[in-house]
């Protein structure tokens, strides 16, 4: 922990010495989240709901699945990157040291400017808060905090599976885009609308409802099942597969020339 | 005209070689229309008389965008532009007998349309047989699909004339950054990218269709997919002919202005 | 101890033809080349010992130091380096060992010098005593004290290899593995980093395993030669081995007055120029004492310089020799 900060106040050093390019694409993240709000914003004042769902309430789900995917990206960032980490030959360095690799692709990228899509999810949560009749009891707050810490699990294992893809192949990589960028940009909405096949995808293959879905219906009041309360935590243990899949990974490393 | 031709085959040589990256944009694009198409049905299922459009005509325009993505993406910018900017090196390429705006604009148009040319057909083939009303129609008429083809080269000359434009910002400024990041967003917006644009509220709409934005990839789809028919396919394709041109002469007036600053600069 | 045995390592890579039609039939039917990187290399090295690694590029210097830091693991073969074996036990091995990549930096570009030798500091877990020691020896040793403040990317070359070698040393390594070391430095920073190489062997005891293409690294530093070609091990011996094995070509420069009309068989003349010659005399065929004599019945030399095979040559008839 203590050489996480290390690494930490050493990348912050770093982006401070650019900070107007800091700032822009802190501004870019800030952005791209709020058009995809515009965008539910203006679907909505067409249709009144979607699914049973009100636009306060997706808005909530909106923000929490933003919130935990700015986090993610935010700390798991040394993973999202990793294509590059290997190409520069950043990885071979990572290997020559005495510490686990997992914690050094960690801590080698800390990406700040993902702050400004965390400020836009806070900025929705916060209208959210004010238009949704959602009463914050002990177990509503807990089930929120759940929530944002499976998402931004369930998100970090997905990162991990990519880095894993990149020591097999550097192509088609693309593919994975649709679990992380996709899940944000679908994950607005709750997944039930997207209809019972791909939330079924989503419960058991990709457990990005178990962090989603279910417990927002909870939050909401649309179920009384505390269950659902927390599968979030088992939507937590996808990370172990992932981790796996990275350790066999790294057997398979083949470093590039020179 | 010789020298476009040959890089732009480079450019598709190069991308066939990356066989599983193409499978996978062209699945990933596949996943992604597939989840807006249900998206927009659960709102369609909710009130389909609040929907602008057919179903139909949704299915299409979607497929279609998904198809001619990288005709149409906001995001793209040769980085080896700004960087020639923002390094000086620039003054090298002012020293070869080709016009500056010509070669940029052939670059990036080059770039686009081999990344298109890959994708488009396997995604209209599959799509084409998808189950109704998710698949992608025929067009709406004969006349259409010749209108379409048309209008679809005009809008992307439209955004290749926009983008020119942010290029050449950075000639003034030096720090292309903040206008590009602002600019991705506002195309990825207005053009229709996200929603389409007859779902936008009447009033920003009638805004935005007295900006460049709504003639890009929002006309030649709309024409595609009969939501916009009879005269107003021909108005909607003068006008993206009115800003391509408004857009390409500011864009080649400005650079001259600019590029006589840089001669002065350099001494 | 380092000690390899029979280590293979194989790379698989797709092969892409020229030309748009080859691409497209590259769409349904890929083929593969497999690449030996490394064919049954075995050698030991002892501790404290200086040892130059050597051979033309692509020929699996890279892939053997590799193995040997524990990045890569091979197909098959053993290795063991104190007692451990790198893939298997990597972070205990690599705790003892220090790598310098010359074409990459392990500092952080951003942040001046200092800050990244305090983070590797926390990284080896090196305590206060040892870390202030070596960080004394090795600013003074390569006196880089001035440029502590500084950001790594505003440095020059020399000054930033200089630091990246005093970074691979904090940690009081017993291994020292140098990937191209002096690559694309000036004179006087190569001089410097030699003699620093040398002293850190000498009193450290620290086994040092260098690769380079600079064959003045090799005369200066290494007595011990490992030659590599196309993934195996041709040659193992000492640079003075070597020579003499190669030295029977010895080089008569001689400046003189008159005509050199004749020479004999084992002698032959590889330039000529006006009062000018240079001679390559083949010792085994005919002494240079002989040479000489015959040269001089000819002509009044008034200057003479004999000289044998230069490293640099010797590489280079190596390589030939072996067909790599």
């Amino acid at each position: 922990m203590k050489l996480y900060l290390k690494y930490a106040s050493i990348i912050l050093k770093s982006q401070m010495q650019y900070k107007a390019s800091f700032f822009m694409t802190a501004l870019g993240q800030f952005l791209v989240s709020f058009t995809a709000f515009l965008g539910v914003r203006f679907m909505f004042a067409r249709f009144n709901a979607v699914s049973g769902f009100t636009f306060a309430e997706v808005l909530l789900c909106f923000s929490i699945i933003l919130a935990s995917f700015a986090l993610a990206e935010c700390f798991v960032r040394g993973f999202d990157t990793f294509p590059g980490i290997i190409s520069n030959g950043e990885f071979d360095r990572i290997m020559v040291r005495p510490r686990n690799e997992i914690l050094q692709v960690l801590s080698s990228r800390i990406e700040f400017s993902r702050l400004g899509r965390l400020l836009q999810a806070l900025g929705m949560f916060a209208y959210a808060l004010h238009e949704s009749n959602v009463e914050w009891t002990f177990d509503k707050i807990l089930t929120l905090i759940l929530m944002l810490t499976g998402g931004f699990f369930v998100f970090a294992g997905l990162f991990v599976v990519y880095a894993g893809l990149c020591f097999f192949t550097l192509e088609g990589l693309e593919f994975m885009n649709i679990f992380t960028d996709g899940a944000r940009e679908f994950g607005k909405f709750p997944f039930s609308i997207y209809g019972e096949s791909v939330l079924k995808f989503l419960t058991y293959v990709i457990p990005l409802a178990l962090f989603q879905y279910y417990p927002f219906l909870y939050l909401i009041g649309k179920s009384d099942n505390t269950l659902y309360m927390f599968l979030p935590l088992l939507g937590m243990l996808f990370v172990i597969p992932c981790l796996l899949f990275w350790r066999f990974g790294v057997r398979h490393y083949k470093s590039t020339g020179s | 005209m010789k020298k476009y031709l040959s890089f732009f085959i480079i450019r598709l040589t190069t991308g066939l070689q990356y066989r599983a990256a193409a499978l996978a944009g062209i699945s990933t694009q596949f996943a992604w229309g597939g989840m807006t198409l249900l998206m927009f049905r659960a709102f369609y299922q909710y009130s389909s008389s609040a929907f602008p459009m057919t179903f139909r005509e949704l299915s299409s325009y979607i497929w279609l965008q998904q198809a001619f993505l990288a005709l149409y993406m906001s995001w793209y910018f040769d980085n080896d532009i700004f960087d020639s900017i923002t390094s000086g090196s620039i003054a090298y390429e002012l020293c070869r007998p080709v016009d500056l705006y010509t070669m940029w604009f052939a670059k990036n148009a080059a770039v686009r349309m081999s990344r298109a040319v890959l994708r488009c057909m396997p995604i209209l083939v599959i799509a084409a047989f998808l189950p109704e009303p998710f698949n992608v129609s025929l067009p709406a008429s004969f006349l259409s699909g010749l209108l379409f083809l048309i209008s679809m080269i005009m809008g992307f000359l439209v955004l290749v004339a926009f983008s020119m434009l942010i290029y050449i910002t950075a000639l003034y400024t030096l720090s292309p950054l903040g206008i590009r990041v602002v600019a991705t967003s506002a195309i990825e917006f207005f053009t229709g990218a996200i929603i389409p644009l007859p779902f936008f509220p009447q009033s920003i709409r009638n805004i935005v269709h007295l900006l460049p934005f709504a003639y890009i990839q929002n006309t030649p789809f709309l024409i595609y997919n009969g939501y916009i028919s009879g005269t107003e396919m021909y108005k909607s394709i003068l006008l993206q002919a009115v800003w391509l041109l408004l857009l390409w002469a500011s864009g080649k007036l400005l650079m001259k202005r600019a590029l006589k600053k840089v001669i002065v600069q350099g001494g | 101890m380092i000690e390899l045995k029979n280590i293979n390592k194989t790379f698989k890579a797709a092969r892409r033809n020229a030309g748009l039609s080859e691409a497209v039939k590259a769409l349904f039917k890929k083929e593969y080349t497999y690449i030996h990187a490394l064919n049954d290399v075995s050698f030991t090295i002892n501790d404290g010992e200086m040892v130059g690694y050597i051979g033309p590029n692509g020929a699996g210097k890279s892939s053997t130091i590799k193995i040997m830091s524990g990045i890569l693991t091979p197909d098959s073969g053993e290795c063991i380096i104190n007692g451990r074996t790198p893939w298997k036990d990597r972070i205990a091995h690599v705790r003892e060992i220090g790598v310098v990549f010359g074409q990459r930096s392990q500092l952080w570009w951003d942040v001046p010098v200092a800050d990244s030798f305090e983070l590797i500091k926390e990284i080896y877990k090196v305590d206060n005593a040892t870390f202030n020691k070596n960080l004394n020896e090795l600013t003074e040793l390569l006196d880089i004290g001035e440029i502590m403040r500084t950001p790594a990317r505003q440095l020059s070359l020399g000054q930033r290899m200089r630091c990246e070698i005093a970074a691979s040393l904090l940690h009081s390594p017993r291994i020292l593995f140098l990937d191209e070391p002096t690559i694309g430095l000036d004179a006087v920073s190569k001089i410097a980093i030699r003699s620093f190489i040398k002293t850190i062997n000498k009193e450290r005891k620290t086994t040092v395993i260098l690769t380079t293409h600079d064959m003045q690294d090799i005369e200066a530093l290494t007595e011990r030669i490992l030659l590599i070609g196309r993934g195996k091990i041709l040659l193992d011996g000492t640079l003075s081995q070597l020579k003499k094995k190669n030295s029977t070509r010895k080089t008569l420069s001689v400046d003189f007055l008159g005509k050199i009309s004749e020479v004999s068989h084992g002698m032959s003349i590889s330039k000529m120029m006006d009062g000018h010659a240079e001679i390559v005399v083949e010792t085994d065929i005919i002494s240079v004492s002989e040479a000489l004599s015959i040269i001089s019945n000819q002509v009044e030399i008034s200057d003479l310089s004999v000289t044998g095979t230069t490293t640099e040559e010797l590489v280079v008839s190596l390589y030939r020799e072996f067909e790599i």
